[in-house]
């Protein structure tokens, strides 16, 4: 299979969580850094090892700055299912990419990783000497080089069974780290303000990315709670607001969340989450509204709208579904062309099929990924895209019969199921909690 | 203690009262206001160009002006502002750093009032209020 010559290749060598999620990210980074996600793409499943075509190492470097579902990016220098094949890849990959990174000025160190397998130190020094016949006229500096190269050898996804030999080896020049150092430094453990339903780090910032957030965007969250999923976007440069019906929680009253914590204190509100991480500029603020009934004035405000609403309770009067429907009626209202929408949708997975995700005729799919909560319950990170303008008779278009006859029987199904599955999550969270 | 936030006056700007049957007349809010705050915010000439186009200008200037804080704003916007700075400083300061901490928001259309208490706007309606 021929790749288009002015593409470059690039291993990413990602973690192994929430893995669902992970392509999804990687794609939308992508085409926010003018990159394109080509069907050349060398994805296998669950593996951590990646081969991307990327048209420049801006865009690679770029794409590491945001994701935090990748460790690294490595030039692709070569690589083959054994020794004889990586030696052969390596000899028949272009002197002139080559050269730059191994003249006599330069300083390096090569390095080895490998997965599911540990090597001996003997062992890794072999196969890092075998590589003698490359032509590096540097010098080695362990300690501080211009250039790291790693051999990587990928050893397969199962500990009980480790083959003798690897799966694949690649070879390459290590470009950079992606920033999943994020979810320790914004871990949920160490925030001032936090609620019951406080989301893990790596996961916000993942909703970031799905939602393309940018420098100098307005993101809004119409289920702000805490504050949690506006960190993210104002930790990449976005300026955050957020509505939330619940006026303790917006004014960081009432009872803590946090053990050995009675009240919670004048410092604790969502200013102050963002304070704790030099991120107060980026507040806009906060209001007390029902999101089903906004109080905005027309017009395109929202970059993205980012929320997690599985916190809040349904009453009577108000379905499930229903809030769906507004949600998306509320995204393609406010949304700019292009903005995106990410929202969790409760699953109960016996019964979920793909056709109960809520649609709407501005609004593309982009992706949606399952985060299990139990055996049976199950989130998805659902994330639309603004391709349409919202014009009045869009938010009938789930009533009327003929033109949207496919949307009328899952309605009622809709209705059924999520009914049916707040009712199951509350159970097992009640049994989960006794 | 730290001094108490506010709204903002971009904010101001978005907000409509959704009233029943006031429509497009619930937009500005009238502000009365009982404490104000400035706090600076860092200067950022790209997001300030950015929000002008989005803001109903007319409204904002007169907001600015209720409280006090027209800082020498334009009633009309000129051409080029993108690059006069200063008219860029003048535009983030009404923006971002005049900020209603305690007041009230009024629709202008129905008289119905909204409070802001520590700085946060309380939009929410009554089931019989609100639009259907």
């Amino acid at each position: 299979m021929a790749l288009p010559s002015t593409l470059n290749r690039y291993l990413l060598l990602l973690a192994q969580e929430h893995l669902e999620f992970r392509l999804p990210e990687i794609k939308s980074l992508l085409s926010l850094f003018g990159g394109r996600f080509s069907s050349h793409q060398e994805i296998h499943g669950n593996s951590p090892f990646w081969i991307l075509s990327i048209p420049s190492e801006d865009i690679a470097r770029n794409l590491m700055k945001r994701t935090v579902c990748a460790k690294s990016i490595f030039e692709l220098w070569g690589h083959g299912k054994s020794p004889e094949e990586l030696y052969n890849s390596l000899k028949s990959y272009p002197m002139e990419k080559m050269a730059p990174f191994l003249h006599s000025d330069t300083t390096y160190k090569i390095k080895i990783h490998t997965f599911n397998k540990t090597l001996t130190q003997e062992e890794k020094v072999k196969r890092i000497d075998a590589l003698e016949f490359l032509p590096f006229e540097g010098k080695v500096n362990l300690k501080d080089p211009q250039h790291v190269f790693s051999i990587l050898e990928d050893y397969g996804l199962d500990p009980n069974h480790i083959p003798e030999k690897p799966l694949n080896i690649y070879f390459g020049r290590w470009i950079a780290d992606g920033q999943r150092e994020l979810i320790e430094s914004y871990s949920v453990k160490k925030r001032h303000f936090i609620g019951n339903t406080s989301m893990d780090a790596g996961l916000s910032f993942i909703m970031a990315n799905h939602g393309k957030v940018k420098e100098n965007d307005i993101v809004f969250d119409p289920f702000v709670g805490t504050g949690g999923l506006l960190i993210p976007s104002a930790h990449f440069g976005a300026y955050v607001c957020g509505t939330d019906i619940d006026y303790n929680t917006i004014h960081g009253l009432g009872k803590a969340s946090r053990k050995n914590q009675k009240w919670r204190g004048p410092d604790e509100n969502i200013k102050a989450n963002l304070r704790q991480y030099g991120l107060e500029k980026y507040y806009l603020d906060v209001l007390i509204a029902d999101a089903s009934k906004p109080s905005w004035r027309k017009g395109l405000f929202f970059d993205a709208i980012i929320t997690d609403q599985s916190h809040i309770p349904v009453s009577f009067n108000y379905h499930l579904s229903d809030m769906f429907i507004d949600l998306l009626n509320f995204a393609a209202e406010t949304l700019v062309l292009g903005g995106r929408l990410v929202y969790w949708l409760p699953v109960y997975i016996p019964e979920y099929m793909e056709e109960i995700i809520p649609r709407h005729p501005c609004l593309k799919l982009i992706s949606n990924c399952e985060q299990r909560l139990s055996s049976h319950t199950a989130r998805r990170l659902i994330t639309m895209e603004k391709v349409k303008d919202f014009e009045d008779q869009d938010q009938y278009s789930h009533l009327l019969d003929n033109q949207f006859l496919p949307y009328k029987g899952l309605n009622s199904f809709r209705e059924k199921y999520f009914s049916g599955v707040t009712k199951r999550i509350a159970k097992e969270e009640k049994s989960s909690q006794e | 203690m730290r001094a108490q936030a506010g709204m903002k006056l971009l904010t101001h700007n978005l907000l409509s009262s959704h009233v029943r049957g006031v429509g497009p007349r619930g937009f500005p809010l009238r502000i009365q206001a009982t404490e104000i705050r400035v706090s600076p915010v860092d200067f950022n000439p790209d997001f300030v160009t950015r929000m002008i186009p989005k803001m109903e200008w007319t409204a904002l200037v007169e907001a600015a002006e209720s409280l006090g804080h027209l800082s020498e704003l334009p009633r009309q916007l000129k051409e080029g502002y993108e690059k006069d700075e200063d008219f860029l400083r003048k535009v983030h300061h009404v923006l971002l750093e005049v900020e209603v901490v305690e007041g009230t928001l009024q629709c202008p259309e129905s008289g119905r009032l909204f409070p802001i208490s520590r700085g946060i706007p309380n939009m929410l309606l009554s089931d019989d209020e609100a639009t259907s």
